[in-house]
This record gives structure tokens, C-alpha cells and sequence, in this order.
């Protein structure tokens, strides 16, 4: 590029006489003809597609005639799915949980309990997801999502006691490393949720709620980790202190169950999962299917016991309770079948209206105008 | 590098530079350049830090070194390092590997210079020395066909009177032979220990690049003797005819004038280059104000929302205020952000530009079997500029013709000869398979010779005596030198080509000129021997048009020989051969039409008395010092009266090199507007101009602009632009209204539908070219189809280009192949050379370089235009793709709190644009054909949205980015929608992050991949292989980052284990995929489709066209014949010098010692004035230089 122009092989040019080495036949072979292969003439075959009304038009129509099918599907199998879903925020003076809203406090140590009723009209028959969902909850906030330390959660001893930087201001507590540290871990949702069944005559009928298996497979098997052996996690995290916000540490998240315990406790897990939209739902637990005859949960009254000890009123949050059944695409997600059915629709009337176009003023066909 | 002599003990002056003959440790006080040269720019232990200093000064590597700093700031940094790192790691390595290559040629190439051998004199006998050895001082001897090692003051040489001849062609491109001659006074050195003794010591100006000025003087033995550029060889000149020289080295190295010429080449920059720095700054601007949205967006919602937020998410201390974070979140999107100015675009560019020149030297159509020459691309960077070509400048000699003439015709005492006719006397056109005259009885003959009208060589053999006096004329009446290299083997050396045509027919027809001494010439006439006594050479010069010989016969008979232009030679015939004459005139007339430089012979008799009587005021003449060269004309004048007994026309071709013609007219219907630039005469100019078709007879009217004054050629220019405006007012009178646009000036230029053309010579040009008429110039010769000018010097070559280059801001292209076209092609935005007869200057200052003009029909409208076409393509879809990329996160901080939070992995922002898509648009931009190379050549008109600048402009610009913006948006509230509830089919929660983040980065990749899939014009496997290649490397790499083993070993930088198998493994996750594919693409589909449908442009027609025959072969194109118009034009063009008649009649330049030196006085004053003469004119001749031009301005 910036060369100086002065160059020896040039100064030579023709007249650089016999060469020195090899004879007369050598130089002869060694022509400048360029080599003839397709590749360095440009000559490659290749496939020429070019947009004519034969390819583009049967395309508009094929997509049109593909996507409404796949959209009324989706729309159907969407609207199939049963879902309920019950704001207990308590924002309202009325709503059964005002009072433990409005006089929470970081330093109660006896949970506020509250109770919802609500009424299922339809039955739920298979399997049923609940969900805890929070509105205007900012977990996909940078400073938010950063503050984790992955090789700690994975179990690595050093990180355990000696935390990434990342986890600033949740990083060390009174001298000790903080377990699991950062700010994601540190606003763990901990409201706990219990279900009753309120049958005809008036008994609470406590419905199961299985916690495990809520989590992805490689979350929990892979990515989480408790540090040491698992005998005793109380030892591991010895040296550690809890999380900030946190009533208890994290060896006790769940004592009865030690594959449920520590980092791979599912809740934790889940929560560590963070949510890509300020407004989101987190599964929380199954309620398993227990007979082919009768529905999972069949239509009637409801309790919901909360015991409150998520504060989300200061930044105008919301939080949910959600039951849903799921099909084979998921969970009940109006907006795909809407969008195909949209879709699908324009492109066959954009492949109309391009017929027509073409058929009216089709020029390129006469190419006898091309100047020779 | 200028290294000046040094001041050693104060008495030297500063600009004085001291080099004494034999004496280095004289020499060594001033420490100057020794032989060796270094064109490299590093070595090992130089290379890293200096090549790295050099790429960061680039305003793009600055750029991201800043970013990677920004990035290392823990409170901005929204990416980790190694996003940045790595693409601008990648792109030095490139860039420094590309270097290094290049330095190793450099190097190379270096070195086989300084290892050259050179024999230089030290202790007392001639020393084997390489040439990086040999110092200031030395003295050096050469042989026949060397190079000469460094500056040399030439001190004796194996010819007579200490003379050399040296070849030029490196210096300045001239092939013809130099004489250089030693001062008297060291010319007799010739052996070993007189050199040894020499002490000369020469005083002389510092270092300088003037190749055609050395003033020094040498101090020897006491006495001062001046030096001029006639006494000095310089390197890079190849020693010709001249057994051995002896020199001293006065300039070695670096400080040879050869190098202090080889100037850096300034840096050419295209237009798209240009526009696209510009878009680059707009999308910083853009991008500035991205960041001061979001930035703003941060800190309203960290005061209103953040601010109750911080029971989970406190502020840390830095950000306090919220203000203050949102000045952090500023600089975090602009890191963010970055890629829409992406790092590989430059790189890429250049990928492209390499190897789009690589296919320009690969193409096995613009290689010269006959040179052995293929085509190059020397400038890597201005490949797309040649698809926007509006104004060529030619050379004419050497360019359009081949500067070999040809004896093609001639009519003898009025018979034609030359033309070939069949059985029904029907004229036959002259191919290659036409049978040509069999020469072979003659052993002296020239074998490239061939004639083929066979009666010519019957009249001689019938010794016809007209034409054997013809031929004879013609092997008498030159300035030609000979060299018998063996016997019979004989090299003419004519100083013009012209001359040489003449000579080597005579040869042919068995009229051998076979030996001249000073006083005789010896001819072989039909294998007899003849010599005749050469009594007078009556030189050549530009005023008498015309050079005659007196020789005396063995008859003893004195005759006197003529031959010049034909209005000079009929002027001065004899009344009583006025019939004749009009027969010949006839004919010279139809040569003339034919494009044939004529010529016309004659010669008389002399009467001896008369003869003695001239002779005598001859002698007298040429004794006397003042107006000796008018009182010289006046005797010339007399003895030249009455020419008569024969005349005679000859006609030279001068060859047009091959397809000129059919190239022209073909990059006139691609609207290439060509103007022919020569130093040619008037007549030869236009003769030229008609014979390849640039003018024509049917052209409405040419304008011949030759005023000497400045109000002249203003005149000229008025009228002739007045003519051009009544003229066409009349076609258009019908219609009122259109009067009108004869104000604007560009309507005007599209309503001018007659065809002109102009003619200017370089005396006007010189005043056309004044600032208050070059305006008046440049509209004129805008509104001709052509425009020639003639006698033009190489500055004013320059100045039109520049003056077009400046107004019209158009792409300009030189192309020529001499020394004088050099300021031309490096003038113009696009130069090039021609690798041909007259060496390598023009070629070595190109930009391209082949060996034929007509190769610039396909560099052009080929390579050009697919370059063109391809670079637009690469660019719109890189911005495109870029702004898809990016913008998503621009959509994502209105729901993230603007917080800077990435969509995407950071891997995958990593390697995005170096690895998931570079390949694919890369395959294109390097691929990709609209319609074939052969539909290119047959629709020149395709080249024309090149020119307007169609593809790639601010608005196709604006298109691109908006389609850009359009598929982020698309693609983030696509996904936003589908994630805003959605649940895996194991019911778990889906709308987490990274989920988010892999599927719209599978919906991405795959979105710009079946993007280019539908731009891509030309699928070759290796575009299959890219494309395809492509999508499955984003696969393998998202399935490996995000795999156990990897995380196992990285935990904090692989968080997003599993996310891909999870996601992937959701039919939902396809749904949505799918529909984005659909919703981004089809758009844009739509729109080509209805574009191409209803407005198709000529491209999309041919490429229908194309489509249409590929499944039958197209029938074989018989190529493009233009045929030439012919009428009367009649030209003269004699490119010869005054003052060979002089040299050869001295005897100087005789080997052979038998001229007896000093016969008479005149001689005597002859000689000592032939040297001096000669090369003052040769000087006037080739270097024409600034000062000249003033002149003529003046």
C-alpha cells in the first residue's frame, strides 16, 4: 500500500539476460500466463437464482398457506391450556394481605402470615404448575445480573471464602465471605405458599406441592455445586456467613431433604435463573396428577396461605400467584398464534397483491428493449 | 535521507558536496551513503513495536484501543475484554502479517540489488566487489549491457572521444540510445595505472531527484573542468554499445538520483473509501446519540424507579447521584454499541481489495502472450473505482499505437504499390493468412519484414529503374546506425521509428545498406557491392520538414536524395513534372485516408561544377559563428530546388495496437467519456483520432482550437460553443419551453444529441487552461463525444486531468506507457501503465499495469464493474447485518432499566462478526456476479450505474441501516412477545435471560444468513460452503461454549451451560425462529421482488436475458468490428531530431578508426559543436520540463 515505488525485480525488468540459474526451457516454462482454473478465471459454476414472479410468488403463497394452519394451532392449543393466576401484592386496604404489606419489616423474625381465597370455575386435569410471579422486578439489570459468582455456586473452595469482585456490595459480611454472595442470591424470593382444597362440606384438604424438579437438569446437576463432600454442609460452608436479607443460612434452605440443600436447592436455583423482562413468573412447584378419573385440581374454593416475607411494595412491584396446565408447546402463550395467523395472512394477501401487480404491468418479460 | 555533506573543518560550504577519485578516507570525513539500499521498512527485532505503533495511529485501531480501555473500567465496562480484544487482536494480525509479507519481498528484493557484482578499482587492480560494497569515490568499471551500480561521472570508455551510450528506459522510459561523453581530458585513462593515479576531486550539489540536471566541477592536476548531465550515467541506465566505460561513483545508494525519485507513492483513496469514512462519522454520531438516550433513559429511571429498587439493588458509592450514572451508562452503551462501527469492516474492505487485484493479475484474458506479460494490479485499494470510470485519458504513442511503423504502401512514378487484389481484381483485405512477399533469395533480409503485393518485387527484380533509384533513395537518404552484430545478422539503430521502416524495406527489396563511414555508405544492390561517396548530409528540422543526402555514385555521377513531408517536397519539383505529381497526390491522398503516415521522395542530379561551387559556400557557412544555422537553410534551400526525374510517395503504417478501435467505440457506449492526451503533431494527433475511430467523419462538426494568444483560443472556445448551443437550439426550436434549460448547463449537456468533438493543440491549451477560460474549456469539451490534445507536455497532461478531477468530480482514469505520461497517471484518481516497448516508468507509477490498451475494455467494464458491484453488496449487507446486531440492545435498555445489560452472550458477541458471518459476505463481496464477464463486454451500458454512483450512495446507505434497524426491532419485540409468558413443555420457567439471549441470537444468525442467501447473485460451492458452513459453525461453537466440560474449567466465564441444549430442544423456540425469519426477510423480498418487477434496470434485463439462454449455448459473438471511415486526410508526422546529419558526418560516433580526424577546417568546427548540439536538442526534446511550459504560457 505505501510502498515506495523503487523496487530491484522492476530495475531488472526485461533485461536481466540469461538467467543464472537454470536454462533457457526453464524460463520458458515459467510464463506468466496466469493458470487457467475456473477459480482464478472467475469461472466457478454456480447457482444464478434471480427473483422472477415463478420463484417469489409460490413462496409468498406457500408461507401464507403454512403459517395460518401452524397459527389457528397454536391459538387453539394456547387457549386450551387452563391458567389462574391471583395478584396477593395486597396494594388494596381490602385485599387480605394489606397489612402484612404495609408493616413489613427486614427485622421481623416471625413470618406474617396472610390467606387468599379464590374459586377455579373449570377443573385443571392434568398436571399443574404453580408459579410465583413478580412485576417490575429488574433482575435482568445489569448491575443485578453481574453480581453472582459462578465458580462459588459451582463449589470451588477458594471462591467460596474469597468471592469474585462482582458481588460488591453483598461480597463480605462482618469479615467473612458471604455464601452465596452478590445481590441476585441476596433477594432470593422466600414467600412460602401453601394450597388448600376447600371441598364441599367445608375441609381444608392441604394439596400436595412436590419442590423438586423444578429446576433445569444441567442447573442442577451441573452448573450448581455444594463445596466439599455433601456429609456435611454445615462443615462446608463453614467460615461463610448468610446472605444479608436471608432468615436462616444456606445449609438450612431445606435440612430435611440433603439433595434439596445448600447451592442445588431448586428454589435457589430457580431464582438464580434470572429473568430476561422486569416482569416475569418463576416455577415454584408441581402438583402431580394422582388418578386418571379425577382432575388434578377440580373446580371449586381454594386457600391460598402465604406467609409474607417478600417486600416489593417500595418499588411498585407485584407479586402473583399462578396455577397452569401445559401442552406441547408449553405454557399458555396467546401472542405466537396471533403473530402466525397474522403473518401467514398478510404474505398470502402481499403474494395476491403482487400477482395482480405483476399481471397488470409486467415490463421486464419484453427484453427486446435492451439496448445492443 | 538527504544527507547533506557534512560540515567537516568549516571550510566547505553546506550544499557543496567533496568527492575525490581514489581516496576513501577523504571520502569517509563526510560519512556519505553508501551503495546499499533499503526499501524495507523493518526488520525482526524493529517489526513488533514498530508495526504496532503504525497500525494503532489508524483512527479505527485507536478507536478500539479506547474502547478496550473504557472497557477496563469496572463501573462502565458493560463487555468483558476479550470482545473487543479479540477482533482487534485478529485484525493486527492480519494487518501485520499482510505487512510482513510485503517487507519480505521488499527485503528480497533489496538484497539481490546490494549483492549484485560491480568491479571496482582498488589496490592497483580491478576488485570483484558486491554492489552494497562499493563507496563514494571508487572507481568502477562497467561492461556492455550492465547496469550502472550508482552515479557515475564517467571518466573513459572503449570508444572514441571517451564516448557511452546508455539505455534510459528505467530513468525516464525512453528506449533510444543516450550519448554520454567523458571530459577530453580523462577520456584517455583507458588502462588500470592511470586510473590508479587519478585524483580528480569533484565538487557538486547535494543529493537531488532532477534527472536531467548535474552541475559539478572537477579539479585535476591544478585546472577546473565543468560538468554537465551529459558526462554522468546514472543508476538504473543499462550500458548499450559500449564495450567498457570507466566511472567514478559520486552519488551511491540512497543518494543515487534513481532513489532520491522513488518517492513514497502518495496514498489514492476511492470515493467509496471517502464515503464511507463520512458514514462511518455519522454512524459515531448516531451512535453518540444512542448513548446520550440511553443515558438519559438511566438516570430517569434510576431516580424514579432505581431509586425504591435498592433493597435488592443498591447503588454502589461511585454511583451516587443518579445523574452520574447515567453519565457511566453513556459510556457503557457506547461500549455496548461499538459494533455498529465494526472493527472488521477495514478488514474486510481490504480482504476484498486483495482479492478482487488478485483476480485482475490471475485473468488469463488480459495477459500479453507475446510480452509474456499478464496484468497487475499494483494499487490493492482502488479496485472499485475502476466500476466508476467517466473520463479516460490516453497517451497516444505507445497506447493506442504500437509505435512501430510499418512499410506498408508506396507508389513509384505513379503506380501503386502495397495493395492486394484477387482474381476479379477486387481488392482483398490483409489478414495474417494473406500470403506475403518471399524474401528468402536475399541472405540479408530482415525475416519480420512482410510485404504483400508481389509486384513490387518483380519491378525490382525486372530492374525497373524508377524503382531501383526508389529504393536506393531510401537506403541512402537516412541518419540510421549499424551494428553487424555477425555477419549478415544486421541491427539498424534509426532515432526514429519511422526511418527504420523505410531503411529495413529497402533492405528487403535487395537495396542493403551495409556500412557507412563518415564519408561513404556502402549499399549491397541486388548482391553487388556499392559504395558512394557521402558528400552532404542537409540535416532535418522542424522548419524544413524534410533531410537530403549528396553521394556520388561509383559512376562518379552526383546525385542529390530527398525525402520529406509531401507539401515541402511538391513545393520544390520541378514544373515539368506536374502530371505526375497529381497521380501521386492522388494516391498520397487515399494512403493518407487510410491512416497512413506518407511521406515523399525525390532526388536530381547535379552538376559537378555547381556542385563544387555550393560546396564551397557550404564550408563558409558552417565556419561562420552567427546565423550559421540560417545562412546553412538558405544554401540547403538552393541545392533542394528542382527536385524532379522521380517522385515518389511512400506510405508508413503506424500500427494501431490490436482492438484499439473496437475498445474505444465500446467504452463510448459505456458512456466513458475519452480524451486523447499526446505530444504528438495536430495532424498526426487527429490522423490518429480517426483511424481509431474516436473521431469519425459522420460527427456533426470538430473543433480545431489552435490560437496563439490568449484571446484567440477564448474566441475559438466561444464560437465553438456557440455553435453547439444554435445548433442544437434549431434541433429543439419546436418546442419553446426547453430554451430554458440552457441555464442549467447539466439538462443542458443531456439535450445535446449531435455529435463533436474537439481538437486543441498545446499552445492553447496552455491559455484554455488559464483560470478565467478553463471553466469555458471544461463545459466545451464535456459537451464532445472527444477531445484530443495535441502536443501537450507531460505538466499539462496533468493539468487537464486535474482540472477534470476538480470540477466535474468525476472518476478520472490516465493510461500510458512513456515517462511522460508519469504526472498524468499519478494525477488522475486511477493510473495506468502500460508494460510495453517504453520501459517500465509509466508502468512502475501505476496503479494497473497490463500490456495492451485493449485490455482496458475488460479491466474496466469487467473487473471494474463487478468490483464496484461487489463492494456495494458488501457494504450495504455489513452495515445491514451490523445494525441488526447491534440496535437489538438499543431496544433491550428500555427494559432493563438502560443499564447496559447486554442481549446477547459475549462470546457470541465476540465472534459474531469475525466468525458467524464474516465468511458468507466475505464469499459474496469476492464471488458474487450479476451477469457474466461476456454480458459485461456486450452491454457496455451496465457500467453506467457505476458511474451515477447508484449501488452504494447516502441514500442506499440510509436504506441499508434502516433495514437494519427494522429487522432489531423486529427481532427484540418478536421475542419479547413469545418470552413475555412462555413456559418450557416441562413446565419450568422459561423467560430467563440466557434463554432469551441464545434464541435471539439463533433467530439473528439465521435471519442475515438466509439475508445474504437472497443477495447473493452467484452461488459458487465455496459460497455454499461459507453460507451453510456459517450456520453450522454457530452450532458447533454454541453447543461447545455452552457445554459441561468447558464450564468445569471456566465457571465465571461460561455461565450459560445447558442454555442452548434447554432452548434448542423446545419446539416453541423453532416457532418463534421461524416466525422472525419469515417477518424480517419477507419485507425486503417483497420490495426487491416489486423493484426488479416493475422497474427492472438494465442489469436485471441481461441477467433475465441470461437466465433465458444458459440451457442453449450462446451462438459465438463475432467481435465487435469497427470499421474505419476514410477520406481525405493527409499527415505528416516525421518524429525525428535535428542533428544526426551532423554526428554521422563528423565521423564521432564511427568505431572504426579510419576516418582521418580534422580533413577541414569546417569539420573541425563541426565536430567540436555536434556533441554540444545534440544534446541540448535531445534534452528539449525529452524533458520537457516546468520551466518550458511557463514558456509557453507566457
Amino acid at each position: 500500500m505505501m510502498a515506495s515505488s523503487y523496487n530491484a525485480k522492476e530495475e531488472d525488468g526485461h533485461h536481466s539476460g540469461a538467467p543464472a540459474h537454470g536454462g533457457a526451457a526453464a524460463a520458458a516454462a515459467k510464463s506468466k500466463k496466469p493458470d487457467n482454473t475456473a477459480f482464478k478465471q472467475q469461472r466457478l459454476p454456480a447457482w444464478q437464482p434471480i427473483l422472477t414472479a415463478g420463484t417469489v410468488l409460490p413462496a409468498f403463497f406457500v408461507i401464507g398457506l403454512i403459517f395460518i394452519p401452524i397459527g389457528i394451532g397454536l391459538f387453539v392449543t394456547s387457549n386450551n391450556i387452563r391458567e389462574f393466576e391471583i395478584d396477593y401484592t395486597g396494594v388494596d386496604v381490602d385485599s387480605p394481605c394489606y397489612s402484612c404489606a404495609r408493616n413489613f419489616s427486614w427485622n421481623n423474625t416471625a413470618p406474617c402470615l396472610c390467606s387468599v381465597d379464590f374459586t377455579l370455575e373449570q377443573p385443571f386435569e392434568s398436571n399443574v404448575f404453580m408459579y410465583y410471579g413478580l412485576s417490575n422486578f429488574y433482575q435482568n439489570h445489569r448491575r443485578y445480573v453481574k453480581s453472582r459468582d459462578d465458580s462459588q455456586l459451582y463449589g470451588d473452595r477458594s471462591a467460596l471464602t474469597n468471592p469474585s469482585k462482582e458481588c460488591e456490595p453483598y461480597r463480605m459480611s462482618d469479615g467473612q465471605a458471604i455464601a452465596p454472595c452478590g445481590a441476585i442470591a441476596n433477594s432470593l424470593f422466600n414467600d412460602t405458599l401453601e394450597l388448600y382444597h376447600i371441598d364441599s362440606n367445608g375441609t381444608r384438604n392441604t394439596i400436595p406441592l412436590v419442590k423438586k424438579g423444578i429446576a433445569w437438569w444441567t442447573d442442577k446437576h451441573v452448573k450448581f455445586r455444594n463445596p466439599g463432600g455433601n456429609n456435611n454442609l454445615t462443615a462446608a460452608f463453614r467460615g461463610t456467613s448468610k446472605p444479608v436479607n436471608w432468615r436462616k443460612p444456606v445449609y438450612d434452605l431445606d435440612p430435611s431433604d440433603p439433595d434439596n440443600n445448600g447451592f442445588i436447592n431448586e428454589d435457589f436455583i430457580v431464582w438464580m435463573r434470572t429473568a430476561a423482562l422486569p416482569t416475569f413468573r418463576k416455577l415454584y412447584r408441581i402438583i402431580q396428577k394422582k388418578a386418571v378419573t379425577t382432575p388434578t385440581l377440580p373446580s371449586g374454593r381454594y386457600v391460598l396461605n402465604i406467609s409474607y416475607n417478600y417486600p416489593v411494595l417500595s418499588f411498585d412491584g407485584r407479586k402473583r400467584m399462578i396455577l397452569s396446565t401445559i401442552s406441547w408447546m408449553g405454557g399458555k402463550n396467546p401472542f405466537l398464534g396471533i403473530a402466525y395467523i397474522t403473518v401467514g395472512s398478510i404474505c398470502f394477501f402481499l403474494g395476491v397483491v403482487l400477482l395482480i401487480i405483476h399481471h397488470k404491468y409486467d415490463t421486464r418479460n419484453n427484453s427486446a428493449d435492451i439496448p445492443n | 535521507m538527504n544527507a547533506k555533506a557534512v560540515v567537516v573543518d568549516g571550510v566547505f560550504k553546506k550544499k557543496e558536496r567533496h568527492v575525490k577519485a581514489n581516496a576513501r578516507d577523504f571520502n569517509d570525513k563526510f560519512s556519505y551513503a553508501d551503495n546499499r539500499i533499503k526499501t524495507s521498512k523493518y526488520d525482526i527485532f524493529t517489526f513488533l513495536p514498530i508495526n504496532l505503533f503504525e497500525q494503532l495511529q489508524r483512527v479505527a485501531n485507536a478507536y478500539f484501543l479506547v474502547l478496550l480501555t473504557l472497557q477496563l473500567i469496572p463501573e462502565i465496562s458493560s463487555l468483558s475484554w476479550f470482545t473487543t480484544i479479540v477482533p482487534l487482536v485478529l485484525v493486527l494480525v492480519i494487518t501485520a502479517v499482510k505487512d510482513a509479507t510485503d517487507d519480505y519481498f521488499r527485503h528480497k528484493s533489496d538484497q539481490q540489488v546490494n549483492n549484485r557484482q560491480s568491479q571496482v578499482l582498488s589496490g592497483g587492480s580491478l576488485q570483484n566487489e558486491k554492489w552494497m560494497n562499493v563507496r563514494v569515490g571508487d572507481i568502477i568499471k562497467l561492461e556492455n549491457n550492465q547496469f550502472v551500480t550508482a552515479d557515475i561521472l564517467l571518466l573513459c570508455s572503449s570508444e572514441p572521444n571517451g564516448l557511452c551510450y546508455i539505455e534510459t528506459a528505467e530513468l525516464d522510459g525512453e528506449t533510444n540510445l543516450k550519448v554520454r561523453q567523458a571530459l577530453t581530458i580523462t577520456s584517455d585513462l583507458g588502462d588500470i595505472s592511470k586510473l590508479m593515479d587519478f585524483d580528480g576531486e569533484v565538487v557538486c550539489e547535494p543529493p537531488n531527484n532532477k534527472l536531467d540536471k548535474f552541475t559539478g566541477t572537477l579539479y585535476w592536476r591544478d585546472s577546473k573542468y565543468p560538468l554537465d548531465n551529459g558526462k554522468v550515467l546514472l543508476r538504473g541506465c543499462v550500458l548499450r554499445n559500449t564495450e567498457w566505460c570507466f566511472g567514478m561513483v559520486i552519488f551511491a545508494g540512497l543518494q543515487t538520483k534513481l532513489m532520491q525519485n522513488c518517492g513514497r507513492t502518495n496514498f489514492k483513496r476511492t470515493s467509496i473509501d471517502k464515503l464511507m469514512n463520512t458514514l462511518v462519522l455519522w454512524i459515531f454520531a448516531f451512535l453518540i446519540c444512542m448513548g446520550v438516550i440511553l443515558g438519559m433513559g438511566n438516570t430517569i429511571w434510576e431516580s424514579r424507579i432505581g431509586r425504591n429498587f435498592q433493597a435488592f439493588l443498591p447503588l454502589s458509592e461511585l454511583q451516587s447521584s443518579a445523574v452520574f450514572s447515567g453519565f457511566l451508562t453513556f459510556w457503557s452503551y457506547i461500549i455496548n454499541l461499538n459494533t455498529v462501527v465494526p472493527i472488521s469492516l477495514y478488514v474486510s474492505v481490504e480482504v476484498l481489495r486483495l482479492g478482487h487485484s488478485y483476480f485482475i493479475n490471475w485473468d488469463r484474458k488480459m495477459y500479453h502472450r507475446q510480452t509474456d506479460t499478464a496484468a497487475e494490479a499494483r494499487t490493492t485499494t482502488l479496485n472499485e473505482e475502476l466500476g466508476q470510470v467517466e473520463f479516460v485519458f490516453s497517451d497516444k504513442t505507445g497506447t493506442l499505437t504500437q509505435n512501430i511503423m510499418v512499410f506498408s504502401k508506396c507508389s513509384i512514378n505513379g503506380r501503386k504499390y502495397g495493395d492486394v487484389y484477387d482474381e476479379f481484381d477486387q481488392k482483398v483485405e490483409i489478414t495474417d493468412k494473406t500470403a506475403c512477399v518471399d524474401f528468402s533469395s536475399n541472405p540479408l533480409c530482415d525475416r519480420g519484414f512482410k510485404f504483400y503485393d508481389g509486384s513490387l518485387s518483380e519491378a525490382v527484380k525486372l530492374e525497373d529503374a524508377a524503382v531501383q533509384e526508389f529504393f536506393r533513395l531510401l537506403a541512402l537518404c537516412h541518419t540510421v546506425m549499424l551494428e553487424e552484430k555477425s555477419e549478415g545478422l544486421l541491427v539498424y539503430q534509426a532515432q526514429s521509428p519511422d526511418e527504420e521502416a523505410l531503411v529495413t524495406a529497402a533492405r528487403n527489396f535487395g537495396f542493403v545498406f551495409r556500412a557507412r563511414t563518415p564519408e561513404t555508405i556502402t549499399l549491397c544492390e541486388m548482391g553487388r557491392t556499392v559504395t558512394y561517396h557521402l558528400l552532404a548530409i542537409l540535416d532535418f528540422n522542424n522548419v524544413r520538414k524534410r533531410m537530403s543526402v549528396i553521394v556520388r555514385n561509383p559512376q562518379g555521377q552526383i546525385k542529390l536524395y530527398s525525402k520529406g513531408a509531401d507539401t515541402v517536397i511538391f513545393e520544390r519539383l520541378d514544373p515539368s513534372s506536374d502530371d505526375l505529381m497529381c497521380t501521386t497526390s492522388e494516391h498520397l491522398s487515399e494512403f493518407a485516408g487510410e491512416g497512413l503516415r506518407t511521406l515523399a521522395l525525390a532526388y536530381r542530379d547535379l552538376d559537378e561544377n555547381h556542385f563544387e561551387v555550393w560546396m564551397k559556400k557550404l564550408l563558409f557557412a558552417s565556419t561562420v559563428i552567427e546565423n550559421r544555422e540560417d545562412q546553412l537553410a538558405v544554401l540547403y534551400e538552393e541545392i533542394e530546388q528542382g527536385l524532379k526525374e522521380m517522385l515518389t510517395t511512400t506510405a508508413i503504417e503506424d500500427k494501431l495496437q490490436e482492438g484499439v478501435p473496437e475498445t474505444i467505440a465500446c467504452l463510448n457506449l459505456a458512456d466513458i467519456k475519452i480524451w486523447v492526451l499526446t505530444g504528438d503533431k495536430l495532424e498526426t494527433a487527429m490522423n490518429i483520432g480517426y483511424s481509431c475511430n474516436l473521431l469519425r467523419d459522420d460527427m456533426n462538426e470538430v473543433f480545431v482550437v489552435s490560437g496563439h494568444t490568449l484571446l484567440e483560443v477564448q474566441q475559438q472556445l466561444r464560437s465553438a460553443m456557440e455553435h453547439i448551443h444554435s445548433l442544437s437550439r434549431a434541433g429543439i426550436a419546436g418546442d419553446a419551453d426547453k430554451s430554458d434549460m440552457f441555464a442549467d448547463d447539466s439538462a443542458f449537456e443531456e439535450t445535446v444529441i449531435a455529435e463533436y468533438a474537439l481538437v486543441i493543440n498545446g499552445h492553447s491549451l496552455a491559455h484554455a487552461l488559464e483560470p478565467q477560460l478553463e471553466h469555458v474549456l471544461l463545459d466545451l469539451a464535456c459537451l464532445c463525444k472527444a477531445v484530443i490534445c495535441c502536443r501537450v507536455t507531460p505538466m499539462q497532461k496533468a493539468q487537464v486531468v486535474e482540472l477534470v478531477k476538480r470540477h466535474r468530480g468525476a472518476v478520472t482514469l490516465a493510461i500510458g506507457d512513456g515517462a511522460n505520461d508519469v504526472s498524468m497517471i499519478k494525477t488522475a484518481h486511477i493510473g495506468v501503465g502500460l508494460s510495453g516497448q517504453e520501459g517500465m516508468q509509466a508502468a512502475l507509477a501505476s496503479d494497473y499495469s497490463f500490456a495492451q490498451f485493449r485490455y482496458l475494455q475488460r479491466l474496466l467494464l469487467v473487473h471494474g464493474r463487478w468490483s464496484y458491484f461487489r463492494m456495494c453488496h458488501f457494504l450495504r449487507y455489513f452495515f445491514y447485518k451490523n445494525f441488526a446486531f447491534t440496535l437489538v440492545h438499543f431496544w433491550y435498555g428500555f427494559f432493563c432499566g438502560f443499564s447496559a445489560q447486554t442481549v446477547y452472550d459475549q462470546w457470541f458477541i465476540t465472534l459474531f462478526n469475525i466468525v458467524y458471518t464474516s465468511l458468507p459476505v466475505l464469499g459474496m463481496g469476492l464471488f458474487d456476479q450479476d451477469v457474466s464477464d461476456h454480458n459485461s463486454l456486450r452491454y457496455p451500458g451496465l457500467y453506467k450505474p457505476g458511474q451515477r454512483n447508484l449501488l452504494f450512495n447516502k441514500r442506499q446507505f440510509f436504506l441499508c441501516t434502516l433495514q437494519g434497524m427494522g429487522t432489531s426491532f423486529l427481532l427484540f419485540f418478536i421475542h419479547y412477545g413469545a418470552f413475555f409468558a412462555m413456559a418450557r413443555e416441562d413446565g419450568s420457567h422459561f423467560s430467563d435471560q440466557q434463554a432469551f439471549a441464545v434464541t435471539i441470537a439463533t433467530s439473528l444468525v439465521i435471519v442475515v444468513t438466509v439475508q445474504i442467501g437472497l443477495d447473493t447473485h452467484y452461488w459458487t460451492a465455496v459460497n455454499h460452503l461459507f453460507i451453510w458452513g456459517s450456520v453450522a459453525v454457530y452450532f458447533v461453537i454454541l453447543f461447545a461454549i455452552q457445554s459441561n466440560g468447558i464450564f468445569g474449567i471456566f465457571p465465571s466465564h461460561f455461565p450459560f451451560i445447558g442454555t442452548a441444549s434447554s432452548c434448542l430442544s423446545e419446539k416453541s423456540v423453532w416457532l418463534v425462529i421461524l416466525l422472525t425469519t419469515v417477518v424480517c426477510v419477507v419485507p425486503g423480498l417483497a420490495v426487491s421482488f416489486l423493484r426488479v418487477d416493475l422497474f427492472p434496470t438494465l442489469t436485471d434485463k441481461v441477467r433475465h436475458l441470461q437466465q433465458s439462454r444458459r440451457r442453449k449455448r450462446p451462438p459465438e459473438r463475432n467481435p465487435r468490428r469497427v470499421r474505419r471511415t476514410s477520406s481525405h486526410r493527409s499527415a505528416y508526422a516525421f518524429s525525428h531530431q535535428q542533428g544526426y546529419g551532423e554526428l554521422i558526418t563528423s565521423g564521432k560516433n564511427m568505431r572504426t578508426g579510419t576516418v582521418s580526424p580534422a580533413r577541414s577546417p569546417a569539420r573541425t568546427q563541426h565536430s567540436s559543436n555536434w556533441m554540444e548540439n545534440i544534446l541540448k536538442r535531445s534534452n528539449e526534446v525529452s524533458c520537457i520540463s516546468d520551466e518550458q511550459h511557463k514558456a509557453a504560457t507566457v
